[in-house]
Order: C-alpha cells, then structure tokens, then sequence
C-alpha cells in the first residue's frame, strides 16, 4: 500500500549535509534560470526542457547513491546530471552542442553520460531509459556487487509500456533499482488528470507487490529519507521500489511553451510550495549557514553557472567530419 | 571431426563463450529450464546456473533493455527474441537506444550484447512468425545484422557476435535447425563479421542468396550445371556491414548477377545489393541486375501459400538462363 511522508524526518541531517542538499538545488536554479534567460536571448540551439521546480528531487534522491550508483535520466535531465556529479562546464557544453561538451556535442540538450559518475545517459525517448536502468541493476546482480540504479522518469512515462513490464520483472527479480517518479502534473502538454484514473502513480507498485511511496517532491528532507529507504532496501537485496515524487514543472514542456492547457492560479499555488526557499528558511533556522554565509554561497554558485555558460558560448563547434565517427565501437 | 546441426552449434558457441568470459549471460523466454522455445539453449541452465541462463517474462521491450543496460556496465549480454516478427514489441531499445549508445556517448559505452532471434519462414506457421525483417535493423547504423546459412557458419558467427562490442542481431533459420555438418569441436573457429563465403564457385552469373535461398540457389546450380552453365553463389553471411568487395569482385568477374531473398522487394536487402552492384561494377553489366523475391504480401498460414510465394530452385535457375539468353 502506498503510504505518505508528509513531514521531513531530519532531525538528524548533518549541516554539512544541509548545506550540500543547498548547494546541489541552487546550482540547477541558477543553472535553469541563466539556460532561460540565454534562450530568450537566441543564443541557446534547440529546445531546453527546464527543470525548473524540480530541483528537490533529483538533489534528494542523488544524496542517497555513491558514485557508483547508476542513474538512468530522461529528456528533462540537467537536474540529475548536477546532482549525480556530472562536471559543470563539460555538461553546459554538451547542452550548447558543443566541441567542448562532454559527449562533444553529439547529444546536446537530451542526452548526456558520464559512466565514471554512474550517469547512463538521458533520452530523446519518453520512458526508454526504464528499460535499460533494468540492465544495469541486473548487472551489478551478476557482479554480487552491492550497486544500485535509479530509474528517473515522470508521469508521462509511466502510461509507457516499458514502465509497466520494466517494473514487472524487477519486482520478480528483485532487481536492486529505484523507479522515480517525478509528478509534474503534466505529461507534455497534457494534464495527469485527463490521462490517468487514479490520484497517484504509487499505487501502482502494489499490482507488482512491491513498496509504493507518496513523496512530497518540493521537500528535499523528505525525498532524501524516502530515497534512503528504497537504496537500503535494494543494496540489501529485497528488489525495486517505486517513489512518487510530487511537484510541479514551473515552467513548460518546453522553454517558449504558453501553458495555455493550465491556469495562472494554478501555477501560482505551486510558486507558494517552490522548494528553494522551503529548504532555504529550514536551512537558516537550523543554522546550516548564515544571512552572509548563504548570500555568498549563492554569488558563487551563480558565478559558476555565468563562466559554465560563456564557456560554452565561447567553445568551438564539433569538427562537422567528425559526424562520421564512432558508429561502431572497435 | 563431429557432426552438428545448425541448433546444436549454436548451443555450442554460447557454452564456448559463456565458458570463455564470465560476463557472458543468456536470458529470454523460456531460455533455462526449457532450454529454448526451439532448444537453441539447451545444457545452459545446469551449466552455468539460474543467474547466467534466466526465463524472463514475456516483455520483449525490457528484455533488450536489460541487455542495454547490462551492456553498459561492463557485461556481454545475449538475449534471445523468439521470433524476428516480435522486434515491433522492442524496437524502441534496438533502434534508439542499442544502436545509438555508442555513437550519442561519443564513444564512451561499447555496446557488447547480441540479439538472437528466429525466423521461421517456409515452416508453414502464419503471418506473425514468418516475417523476414533483416531490412528494419539493416537500414540503422550501429547495428550489426547477422544471418548464417550452414551450423559452422552458425557457430563461428555467433562467437563472433558475442565478442563484438557492438550490438548484434543474429538471425537463425528454424528451417535450418536440423541442417548437419562436420565441425571440429576442439577448433576455436570464429567467423569475422562482415565477410562474405562463396559457396558456389563459378563462371556465368553471380547468385547472391541470403538464409533459405543459399541451399535453393545451390540446387539450382546443381540442376545449371548439366546445361553447362556455371553460377557463383555467394552468401553475405552478414547482412550489415554487408560485403560489397566480394560481391563486386564476383559481377566483375561474370558479368551479370541475381539477387535472391525470402524478404520483399520494396525497401529491402536484394534492392540494396543491387543499387551497390550499380555503382560498383556498372560497366561490367552484360544485363540488368535481377531481383527474385516472394510477391509484397503478407505471409498467408494455408498450405501451398508458401511454395507459391516463395522462389524455389526452378525460379532460380529459370532466371539465369533468361540473364544469359
């Protein structure tokens, strides 16, 4: 049965924690924030699909792996990308396509890996990247290693069918994996409500018999300690978990994207929940950092986007021939 | 020296394999106790135990998944798709996630796994197992498409698959299974992909001939050679990457080549040959490049369909001598 983790169990998070699950979600605010403003400007190529207002969850879930542990990402992927420890300038240069990036510029803004980081790539493909997180898990079960994968996807993938049979045979092989659920509320451009008849996505981890969980997604604390859970759960042996994770993509499917299809009430409700400044006044009240200490850290940490982001505006584009190479591995 | 059959080499090369690198694994439906829907799999089991040869449920999508990923992490993945027809169910992770790894990561994800799968054209068994579907997986880079003809063909090639680091499709013949040849058992006899055999040596036109239409091609040449005409047959052996220089070398040399499959005109293998025959050879033409493949029509289950539909040694030998007419 699905159960709920309303409060945030935490009282004993560390400060320094704090203020790594801090820095984790202002560097991908910064990050989604200057990637928008850059795009407003016409100097970023493509799409950007922004993970705005989601940042508690990839940051909470990624506070619960080692480096070892794998995840699997998606198209709205630069929040896992930071929080599994994917380097920020080879990351921000693969986004711009770039000779520099860390794929050299063959994925852009869909697809970037770092296996030395457990990162295996985001997808161009909603919901394919389930299928393959199953591998992984198998694998390090092969190994007898005590390595974990996290499946991140969100509700639009869950309709998938990869989802459903992903799900079916790591419950059945009690696969050490992860299946997060991001609930954005909306599939693309459709809203959750009209494609699905049932509240909550987690209550369908009971049809496989395995733990469903209802997360606030806005609450990092509480992300992390449902994320906790499930990675003791697997490293241990007893298979998959599925998280819930509610919260709401601020901005469009895609950056330019009007929402006509949800109200400005709606989104207003949810700017009341934005889990930064949550997070931030419990940070403060707890004593993480300061007033001063915390004005810095986010000066730095901007600055940091700002020099990602000139650097990749600055870098070279593919060598075009270089298109040729690597279809097949030696 | 010990005789084979076509299934039997295939269980073979993965015992050898699986023998050879521990990260060697097998899962499919019905792969382990059972021992292969078509007993491709037999003796795997017991012999290397329920982690390495595992049933799977009948998820054809998540089973190609997890030999993605296992291929991303450091294992060499075999998984058995039971019949070619079923690739719609799992094309998603062969064609825009298998294929594309290697390439998207700019090279950071080798990508050994193989995808062993059957066709059972001619064996009288209806519209959803009969397909041949080579060109769907042909027509995308980073694949490896693999169709053997004889048991050491079998063998060699799919030791071969295993150790490649790229994905693999191999395609068997549950029309060959009980095919017998003598194979050394002692020998360690990998087939390069991507190299063509000759199986037919000869003179007037060059016959190239994939899974079923090898043997039929070879009958016909047979039944030619009382007339004193002398085909060359020739067995890509691996549709992708496909072996154009023996081919080429062959029209060359007769001047006129035919091109025969169980899979459809429109779009497919025989077209492909053919347009690279064009460019390659050209001016060695004497005629046309010929096709001969069933009709565009689905694979219909009563008896008699197949034998019409399907060219057969008499079709074969009845287009060289127009070609040479």
């Amino acid at each position: 049965m699905a159960s709920s983790t309303n409060i945030s169990p935490d009282a004993e998070i560390p400060l320094a924690l704090m203020r790594d699950l801090y820095t984790g979600m202002y560097r991908i605010r910064q990050c989604e924030d200057q990637l928008n403003t850059v795009f407003s400007k016409n100097l970023f190529p493509g799409y950007i699909h922004s993970y705005l207002g989601q940042e508690a969850c990839a940051v909470g879930v990624c506070a619960a792996l080692r480096q070892d542990d794998c995840i699997v990402s998606t198209h709205r992927g630069r929040g896992h990308y930071l929080a599994k420890g994917m380097a920020l300038k080879a990351m921000m240069a693969e986004m711009f396509g770039k000779a520099t990036g860390i794929g050299g510029g063959r994925g852009g803004e869909m697809h970037a890996a770092d296996p030395a980081n457990g990162i295996l790539g985001g997808n161009g493909i909603v919901g394919g990247g389930i299928p393959y997180a199953a591998g992984a898990a198998y694998s390090a079960v092969l190994d007898g290693v005590d390595r974990v994968t996290v499946a991140f996807f969100g509700d639009g993938a869950s309709n998938q069918g990869a989802f459903h049979e992903t799900m079916n045979i790591a419950a059945a092989w009690k696969l050490p994996l992860l299946f997060v659920c991001e609930n954005n509320l909306y599939a693309e451009m459709t809203p959750f409500k009209d494609t699905v008849n049932e509240a909550d996505i987690a209550r369908r981890a009971v049809g496989y018999g395995i733990p469903g969980v209802l997360v606030d997604g806005n609450d990092v604390l509480a992300v992390l300690a449902a994320a906790r859970t499930a990675v003791a759960r697997a490293r241990a042996g007893d298979g998959p978990t599925l998280l819930e994770l509610k919260t709401y993509r601020t901005g469009g499917h895609f950056q330019g994207d009007p929402c006509k299809y949800r109200t400005r009430e709606e989104e207003a409700l949810w700017q009341s929940r934005d889990p930064l400044p949550q997070f931030r006044a419990v940070a403060l009240q707890r004593g993480a950092f300061d007033a001063a200490e915390l004005a810095a850290l986010e000066a730095t940490l901007a600055a940091e986007i700002t020099e990602a982001i000139d650097f990749s505006l600055a870098s070279p584009d593919p060598e075009p021939a270089s298109a040729l190479d690597h279809v097949y591995a030696l | 020296m010990t005789i084979r059959t076509y299934c039997w080499a295939i269980v073979d090369a993965m015992r050898e394999e699986m023998e050879r690198d521990k990260n060697v694994f097998l899962i499919g439906e019905d792969v382990a106790a059972a021992g292969g829907a078509f007993g491709a799999s037999r003796g795997l089991h017991k012999a290397f135990g329920a982690l390495r040869v595992r049933d799977t449920p009948i998820s054809e999508e998540v089973i190609v998944g997890l030999a993605v990923g296992a291929a991303m992490t450091g294992k060499r993945p075999v998984v058995e798709i039971m019949f070619m027809d079923f690739f719609g169910l799992c094309l998603d992770q062969i064609a825009n996630q298998a294929a594309k790894m290697h390439y998207l990561y700019n090279g950071a994800f080798p990508m050994p796994m193989v995808i062993r799968t059957s066709v059972a054209v001619e064996m009288g068994i209806g519209p959803h197992h009969s397909q041949m579907l080579e060109s769907w997986v042909g027509h995308v880079p980073g694949l490896k498409v693999v169709m053997p003809t004889t048991p050491r063909d079998a063998k060699g090639l799919l030791k071969a698959a295993i150790r490649d680091n790229n994905p693999v499709i191999f395609i068997e013949h549950l029309a060959l299974h009980r095919m017998k040849e003598e194979i050394d058992e002692d020998e360690d006899r990998v087939i390069p992909l991507g190299k063509a055999d000759i199986k037919r040596v000869g003179r007037d036109v060059t016959v190239v001939a994939t899974g079923l239409m090898v043997q039929k091609s070879l009958d016909a040449g047979a039944e030619l050679a009382k007339e004193g005409i002398e085909i060359e047959v020739i067995d890509p052996r691996t549709i992708s990457p496909l072996d154009m220089d023996t081919i080429a070398a062959s029209v060359r040399k007769t001047n006129r080549a035919l091109v025969v499959t169980s899979a459809h005109k429109p779009f497919g293998f025989g077209s492909e040959v053919a347009a690279e025959i064009m460019d390659r050879a050209f001016y060695d033409l004497d005629v046309p490049v010929r096709r001969l493949t069933p009709p565009f029509t689905p694979q219909p289950f009563g008896k008699g369909f197949e034998q019409f539909l399907h060219p057969d040694a008499t079709r074969i030998a009845a287009n060289v001598r127009e070609m040479l007419a």
